[in-house]
């Protein structure tokens, strides 16, 4: 299946011995010209190559940032190679490249931004180990820079906040300038632009699909919940993943988000035009795609005149909406403003259960002792709720309140410590398939140890790539692929709807 | 990268899916299973082909509830789940029997 080893869960987790180049080798597909044009991106002539001129498009493109971006700037200059980040990389840990420590992986660039835009680097290179931009270095940082999921762990750790995620944005952005750009996630985004989501689901197929959940919910509960698509006139706009639609558990979480809008008596809507909560245009630094891919809620959003935007389960549209939804396409000022504009489908649900109006059944869930992955993009970007650390609360009370096991896994691994999947930030893809195995080490050990010492026995998880991360690399750790749930799925489980199983009564009784 | 079938070449992307799906025949199918060790028997075919059906209608592939209530409708319940369809397809129905069905590869969050 894979010509690479599976990292060997230990005891105790450890800081692994380093070893030169152990992941020189691995390097994402570059975009060839049909995927680069599609995004106004440039390439040469034949895939693997750069664009005539690179170099100084590079450096003219670096300058831009440095200016447009204080951020970069500061984090350009600011590193005192402290070693603080060194051992907090998911793929240092499990690939053991020093180039995998966040110092080392932000040095590409930041080495070439000395030679370039200091004075020092500029007369005495090697004195500030300064070096020439050339087509190897170029290499590197797209290898490396895509073994980064810009998950900011390192950042937490960081006693400058240098964000490393940031460095990787700005790199992958340049990259794809000179005809770099990555081939998964430049095939993605102009899906979303002609078909509406990244699965490239389009109308017909998902009215299908939705049309199918329905009859499933029918046969399973003798309730009919709808999932509805395009519906004028109603109250909210779930903007979800499409994979809910699309892959196991993302849509046992689907059903979830449903039965609770059903049960809340509320009137909801997808979109076929928005049938996407994810925003690639983050993980490959291009704040023009983000904005266009934003763009989309907001003309959704006005077409079917709803009065509210929840996002369903999925880790870095939940950071884009929360941060950034009301710069790139606000104001949002035809949303009913007595609701949080976006809101997230665990505080709408949170606030059911708070009231009392959802019948829950925890001992349908009883099967189960479960343990909760903080999704990198929600745990150190947003919060779920006003109140800070609710994006921590408000996930855990929603399992707590619908399953009588709950564990959480070691204290440092949970929370805004939450190791990545390994699989964000772009690299959910097969061409990455031994970083992302090595990458989800450190989870995989928190997780194998719950299990051992607690009983766990699944993990919940609210983020898209998160589930299907998990459900691609557990098998290799020795765990199994439906061992990852989504948060929803748990919430379904243990929900019953008014009326479910009344006809089924009836004909008892008259069996009687 | 190209795949030779009785004598002739087709075209494939980096991962082995064909790069124009009306090309594709059965034979296609059996090639690039073979090379991945893969024997398909009757229960391949009836997957590939609920596939080429569903994609021809709705340009994508189904999913996988989609797959698995079809599965379950024409040869039973029992089958109408995705550890059947794993135990066929171990790379998962989507990915390993969309190529050997000529579909390109579903990519997102999947």
């Amino acid at each position: 299946m894979a010509d690479f080893d599976t990292p060997e869960i230990r005891e105790f987790p450890v800081i692994p011995t380093i070893m030169e180049g152990a992941m020189s080798h691995s390097s994402p597909f570059i975009a060839g010209e049909e995927f680069q044009s599609d995004m106004g991106f440039p390439s040469a002539e034949n895939v693997g190559d750069l664009i005539d001129g690179w170099k100084e498009k590079f450096l003219e493109l670096m300058q831009d940032k440095l200016s447009k971006y204080r951020s970069l700037q500061v984090f350009m200059d600011t590193c005192v190679k402290c070693g603080a980040c060194t051992d907090k990389c998911h793929y240092f840990l499990g690939t053991t490249d020093p180039k995998n420590m966040p110092v080392a992986r932000q040095d590409l660039l930041r080495k070439v931004y000395r030679r370039y835009f200091t004075f020092a680097g500029k007369y005495f290179p090697k004195l500030v180990g300064a070096i020439d931009l050339t087509e190897d270095v170029i290499k590197q940082m797209y290898d490396y820079y895509h073994q980064c999921s810009e998950c900011r762990r390192c950042a937490v750790f960081c006693p400058f906040g240098i964000d490393t995620a940031e460095v990787t944005m700005a790199a992958r952005d340049m990259l794809a300038q000179i005809g770099y750009g990555q081939k998964y996630s430049n095939q993605i985004i102009p899906k979303i632009y002609k078909i509406g989501n990244n699965l490239g689901l389009p109308q017909p197929a998902l009215a299908d699909t939705l049309e199918g959940l329905e009859e499933e919910v029918e046969d399973d509960f003798n309730v009919k919940v709808r999932y509805p698509l395009d519906e004028k006139g109603a109250d909210i706009l779930l903007v979800t993943p499409s994979a809910d639609f699309f892959a196991e558990p993302h849509v046992d979480g689907l059903i979830g988000y449903g039965k609770v809008f059903h049960e809340a008596g509320v009137s909801w809507t997808l979109s076929s035009k928005a049938s996407e909560a994810a925003n690639f245009g983050l993980f490959i630094g291009s704040y023009e795609h983000m904005r266009e891919i934003s763009l989309r809620i907001r003309e959704a959003a006005k077409e079917l005149g709803v009065k509210r935007i929840v996002f369903g389960e999925c880790g870095h549209a939940w950071r884009v909406a929360y941060n950034h939804l009301n710069t790139l396409a606000g104001p949002w000022d035809f949303l009913d403003q007595n609701y949080p504009i976006p809101q997230h489908i665990l505080e709408f649900t949170k606030d059911c259960l708070d009231r009392g109006i959802l019948n829950i059944d925890k001992t349908e869930n009883d099967h189960m002792t479960v343990t909760f992955h903080d999704s990198c993009n929600i745990a150190r970007a947003s919060r779920i709720g006003s109140e800070p650390g609710s994006q921590f609360t408000t996930p855990r009370e929603v399992i707590k309140a619908v399953c009588n096991n709950f564990e959480d896994m070691a204290p440092e691994t949970i929370h805004d410590a939450t190791f990545c999947c390994g699989g964000g930030g772009g690299l959910l893809t097969d061409d990455l398939m031994e970083l992302r195995v090595k990458g989800a080490l450190p989870r995989m050990t928190a997780l194998k140890h719950s299990i051992e010492d607690k009983g766990v026995t699944h993990m919940a998880a609210i983020c898209a790539i998160c589930k299907s991360q998990f459900t691609k690399v557990l098998p290799y750790y020795g765990m199994t692929m439906d061992q990852i749930v989504s948060v929803h799925q748990l919430v379904s489980n243990a929900l019953i709807l008014t009326g479910q199983g009344e006809e089924a009564d009836e004909s008892e009784d008259e069996a009687a | 990268m190209p795949i030779e079938v009785n004598g002739k070449s087709y075209e494939t992307d980096e991962e082995g899916y064909l790069a124009n799906l009306n090309e594709w025949e059965p034979a296609i199918g059996e090639a690039m299973a073979a090379a991945e060790d893969c024997q398909l028997t009757d229960e391949h075919w009836d997957i590939i082909n609920f596939l080429r059906e569903y994609y021809e209608e709705y340009q994508i592939a189904p999913a996988v509830r989609v797959l698995t209530k079809a599965v379950g409708k024409r040869l039973g319940k029992e089958k109408g789940n995705s550890k059947y369809l794993y135990d066929l397809f171990p790379y998962g129905p989507g990915k390993q029997a969309c190529k050997y069905a000529g579909l390109p590869k579903p990519t997102g969050c999947v």
